[in-house]
């Protein structure tokens, strides 16, 4: 089952890279060198990148339902 | 799911005390900074990624280190203020123009206008004598002027990344780093606009500003 929450990333993203050590599901990459990029899918929203991201611009956001 | 083996990459916070503890005894050992330098540049040029920052930045991980299995940084957000693009960018230059005048001074030494100074400069104000770490090498007094110069910018930056650790989150330098915010820029003129990229693939990733918890 989908977890009811996924982690996105915010504009001002630095592209440090703090978020892929903690990401228990290796549901984060770095696009290019310009940002992180999160896997909707994967994610399964522990909230582990928002805690460590020290740009402050990783937040949790709700699932949509689907039917 | 995390891997369970270190990989050697893991272990390279290590290089930071080495490097700062050899320039303490022998100041030649600085010009060993020019990998940090110049490495991230060449990533980010030639494979049009932030892959140092991400992977093998040695003072992100001792940063890393100090702060989260040592507990020694206070784990607060970062200010907003740190993180805007006006700080970052105004960061990146004075950090370049102190680099240009480090430079300068470097050229003033070797063309024989001023006088080898066996000191470092901390936080480009104080002066602090060093020069128990030059012994006078048969190297030109330019050769030292710049390992002097660049020892002080290593240390330097090291020491402020060491205090926003302290207060802030351990990686909290990596939000202004000089060098990462330059390979941003070389990575974001590579990969064009974003934007388009972004639609393309909007439909798996959680990058739109859409469904934001308040």
């Amino acid at each position: 089952m989908a977890s009811k929450q996924y982690a996105w990333v915010g504009r001002d993203c630095v592209s440090c890279g703090s978020c892929l050590k903690v990401c228990p599901m290796t549901a984060i990459r770095i696009w290019k060198g310009v940002a992180a990029r999160i896997d909707k899918g994967r994610c399964v929203g522990c909230g582990k990148c928002v805690q460590e991201c020290p740009a402050g611009v990783i937040a949790l956001a709700k699932r949509e339902e689907t039917a | 799911m995390k891997q369970g083996k270190k990989q050697w990459y893991e272990y390279l916070w290590i290089v930071t005390p080495i490097y700062l503890g050899l320039g303490f005894f022998n100041i030649l050992f600085a010009w060993l900074g020019m990998v940090f330098f110049c490495l991230p540049l060449l990533i980010a040029i030639f494979g049009g990624e932030k892959r140092y920052c991400n992977r093998y930045c040695d003072r992100g991980q001792f940063f890393q280190l100090l702060g989260k299995k040592l507990k020694l940084s206070g784990n607060r957000p970062t200010p907003r203020w740190m993180r805007s693009k006006g700080f970052r960018y105004g960061f990146l230059i004075f950090f370049f123009v102190m680099f240009f005048q480090m430079l300068y001074t470097t050229w003033l030494v070797g063309s024989g206008a001023r006088n080898l100074g066996e000191v470092i400069k901390l936080f480009w104000t104080f002066q602090v004598p060093w020069h128990w770490a030059y012994h006078g090498e048969a190297v030109p007094p330019w050769v030292a002027q710049y390992a002097f110069g660049f020892y002080s910018m290593m240390l330097t930056s090291t020491l402020i990344g060491l205090i926003v650790m302290a207060l802030y989150k351990p990686r909290s330098w990596c939000v202004f780093c000089p060098m990462g915010t330059t390979t941003q820029l070389i990575c974001r003129l590579r990969a064009g606009r974003p934007e388009e990229e972004e639609r393309k693939c909007g439909a798996c990733c959680g990058q739109k500003e859409e469904g934001r918890d308040a």
